[in-house]
């Protein structure tokens, strides 16, 4: 398995090692020792390879991922796995804010907890949080699931559009146009194929998650949802 | 109090009032009738201090001209020579601005690509993402990295040649975008993952940072992710030009982009356009002081923009201290926007020639900023881009005329003690003499 040092070698030489690997590479797994919680660790990754971050993560760890697996043995920073369109990142402690932020697809699993604007403006991306996810979550998301098994804090969903919100725990305040829905099969099966994709199925019940999404009442310019422009 | 005479006695002419004007009436009775906020293209359409207040001196004795004809005027640009491994090399100094695919047409950012590329230089996506007829028409594309992220993805920015971090434009530094239900087709929404014909407001602040020392570490991915090759750009709407200049080269940028408030949008609100931000004109010197500062003037570029129009518009903003200039609403109007031979529908859209700004709505009779595939069809992307081409070769002549009589080989030599300003305002704005006098309001003297 090749290893990087990240107390001797730069990251710029571990991105751009990453980026080199042709389809066809025999070398899909990967360790990276000493983070240190170094900035933009495993970017742009664009193949089915695996790569095992043994500590800390900075900011933006496995940004922009496609088809690769991404795993952080402990916390993650600011962004992580933002704009994600593919493959999966797991952080096995907490994220910072802003974790999964504009993910097109994929699947974001935070072990521990997240921080403010988890899933903000998400695209596409399933998320899940073992513990609880901060203010400002999923602002703005578009589409895509976020799964949180603890609570959730204030203004969950501001302005959100048709992702699908599940909290096990208590949500602290709804932000403007977010609403709890009735979970029909379709968002049920939804939940549950993302608890399956986490390997987290046996771990919940899927009827002790809360739906939220969008009232869709700021989706026409209206003179009478002024208080919400 | 029927006093026949009375008729026969002299009277006033009705008059209007310079405050409320025929303007701000028809806005109160529209806001009185409606309750929301009036939404428009284009940018600030009241008079404010601009780059037709400076004039350049020319030669005299002391400076000698250059044969128009004999002698070489250099043109090009190198953009993102500071980090880039891959810096753009420009044949002009005018770059096509960004404009996003939703706001204008699929035709129109082909045109777009065509005209730019045929003249050597380069075009810019915006809020709804990268298409193929843009990647496939321009030589050289710019990818906008905006608070929205609509279709952002790794594929386009590898396949960008530059990446334009955008903080703010000038019609409205703190806004976000907006694109109204009607141009929400779908192929539109789509590309940015929302529903169908709904009216779309993107966010105005980047979802995984605040402030500077985020954008740092933000500019950092964006070059991992691109192994360091591509320029990367910080648009910014003029408002504190020194302060954000110097905190955009501080966050890494290889390129500051600064739009004045006459820049164009798509869509905001009027106010807004109207209200939020500063002239152009008193954004340049301010900018380029703090490259200055930071001994960093050509080494970190500056592209400014808003309401460029001409090649003298162009000299002047090159003589200010600006490597390049970018320009929108006059590639549109290259185009064919607010084309006199259409004055017939635009009286249908209750507007006229010249003055159609009614961008959002997406009834563009010209076929630009529109999704309507029947409207669209009407913009032959050949001829338009053809169009767009000769107007950038003569912005590109004009500028180097003045260039040449004020005796430099090259536009970039062009500097502030070749130009006098004809109002108090510009004098002090630009940091050029009052026409006549060697007064710069602020600077000494009387
Ligand atoms: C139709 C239209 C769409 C625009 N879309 C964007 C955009 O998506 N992103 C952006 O940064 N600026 C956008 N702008 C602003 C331009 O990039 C540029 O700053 C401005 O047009 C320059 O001023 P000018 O129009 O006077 O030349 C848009 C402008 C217009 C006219």
């Amino acid at each position: 398995m090749p290893e990087f040092d990240l107390a001797r070698s730069e990251v710029r030489e571990l991105n751009q090692a990453l980026h080199a690997l042709q389809r066809e590479t025999n070398e899909t797994h990967w360790k990276v020792r000493n983070p240190g919680g170094k900035h933009a660790l495993a970017v742009g990754l664009d193949l089915p390879i695996t790569v095992e971050i043994d500590g800390h993560a900075g900011y933006y760890c496995a940004g922009m991922n496609k088809e690769a697996t991404v795993i952080v043995s402990g916390n993650a920073g600011v962004g992580v796995a933002e704009n994600m369109m593919s493959g999966e990142v797991r952080v096995k402690g907490d994220a910072s804010q802003s974790a999964g932020a504009t993910g097109h697809g994929g699947l974001l699993v935070i072990e521990g907890n997240a921080s403010a604007r988890c899933g903000i403006s998400m695209k596409g991306i399933d998320i899940v949080v073992k513990g609880s996810i901060g203010p400002m979550s999923a602002f703005m998301a578009q589409a895509g699931n976020l799964v949180v098994f603890g609570d959730a804090g204030e203004a969950l969903g501001d302005s959100i559009y048709e992702a699908r919100l599940f909290v096990r725990g208590k949500v602290s305040g709804l932000g403007a146009d977010c609403i709890e829905k009735e979970m029909g099969p379709e968002d049920r099966e939804a939940l549950e194929g993302v608890l399956a994709k986490a390997g987290m199925d046996g771990e919940v019940t899927p009827d002790d998650f809360r739906l939220y999404g969008s009232a869709r009442r700021l989706y026409h310019f209206n003179i009478d949802n002024v208080d919400a422009y | 109090m029927n006093d026949h005479s009375h008729q026969h006695s002299p009277r006033t002419l009705p008059r209007y009032s310079a405050t409320f004007d025929q303007h701000s009436i028809s806005e109160i009775e529209r806001a009185a009738a409606t309750g929301i906020y009036d939404i428009r293209g284009g940018g600030a359409k009241r008079k404010v201090p601009h780059f037709d207040d400076l004039l350049f001196l020319g030669a005299s004795m002391s400076r000698y001209p250059l044969e128009g004809y004999r002698e070489k005027c250099g043109t090009d640009v190198v953009l993102g020579s500071r980090f880039a491994k891959k810096p753009i090399e420009l044949k002009i100094p005018i770059t096509i601005a960004g404009m996003s695919f939703g706001s204008l047409s699929g035709h129109a950012k082909e045109a777009l690509g065509r005209g730019a590329s045929a003249m050597g230089t380069s075009t810019t996506t915006g809020d709804g993402g990268m298409t193929q007829e843009e990647r496939g028409h321009s030589k050289t594309l710019v990818y906008q990295y905006l608070p929205s992220r609509y279709g952002m993805n790794p594929d386009d920015l590898r396949q960008a040649d530059a990446i334009e971090v955008v903080v703010g434009q000038g019609a409205k530094p703190g806004g976000g975008g907006m694109l109204l239900g009607q141009k929400i087709s779908p192929r539109v929404a789509r590309m940015r993952t929302l529903p169908e014909g709904i009216d779309q407001r993107s966010a105005c602040r980047h979802p995984d940072w605040t402030g500077p020392d985020d954008l740092e570490i933000k500019i950092e991915e964006l070059r991992e992710l691109t192994d360091w090759e591509k320029p990367i750009y910080v648009k910014v709407g003029a408002t504190r030009p020194y302060y954000d200049t110097a905190l955009a080269v501080k966050s890494g940028a290889d390129v500051v982009v600064l739009d004045g408030m006459q820049g164009g949008t798509a869509a905001t609100q009027e106010v807004f356009i109207e209200h939020v931000g500063i002239p152009i004109l008193a954004a340049i010197r301010p900018a380029v002081q703090a490259l200055q500062d930071l001994g960093m003037h050509r080494k970190v570029q500056l592209i400014v923009s808003g309401g460029i129009r001409n090649g003298a518009d162009v000299a002047k903003a090159l003589a200010l201290g600006a490597d390049a200039v970018s320009i929108g609403t006059a590639a549109l109007i290259a185009l064919g926007d607010n084309d006199p031979k259409l004055e017939a529908e635009y009286q249908k859209l209750g507007t006229t020639a010249g003055a159609y700004d009614d961008w959002h709505e997406g009834n563009d009779p010209a076929g630009i900023t529109t999704q309507r595939p029947d409207l669209e069809a009407r913009l032959d992307p050949v001829k338009a881009g053809r169009r767009l081409a000769n107007y950038l070769a003569v912005l590109t002549l004009e500028a180097q005329t003045i260039a040449r009589a004020c005796g430099k080989n090259h536009v970039h030599n062009l500097e502030p003690e070749d130009l006098v300003a004809l109002t108090v305002e510009a004098a002090a704005m630009a940091k050029v003499p009052l026409a006549g006098t060697n007064w710069i309001p602020g600077q000494g003297g009387y």
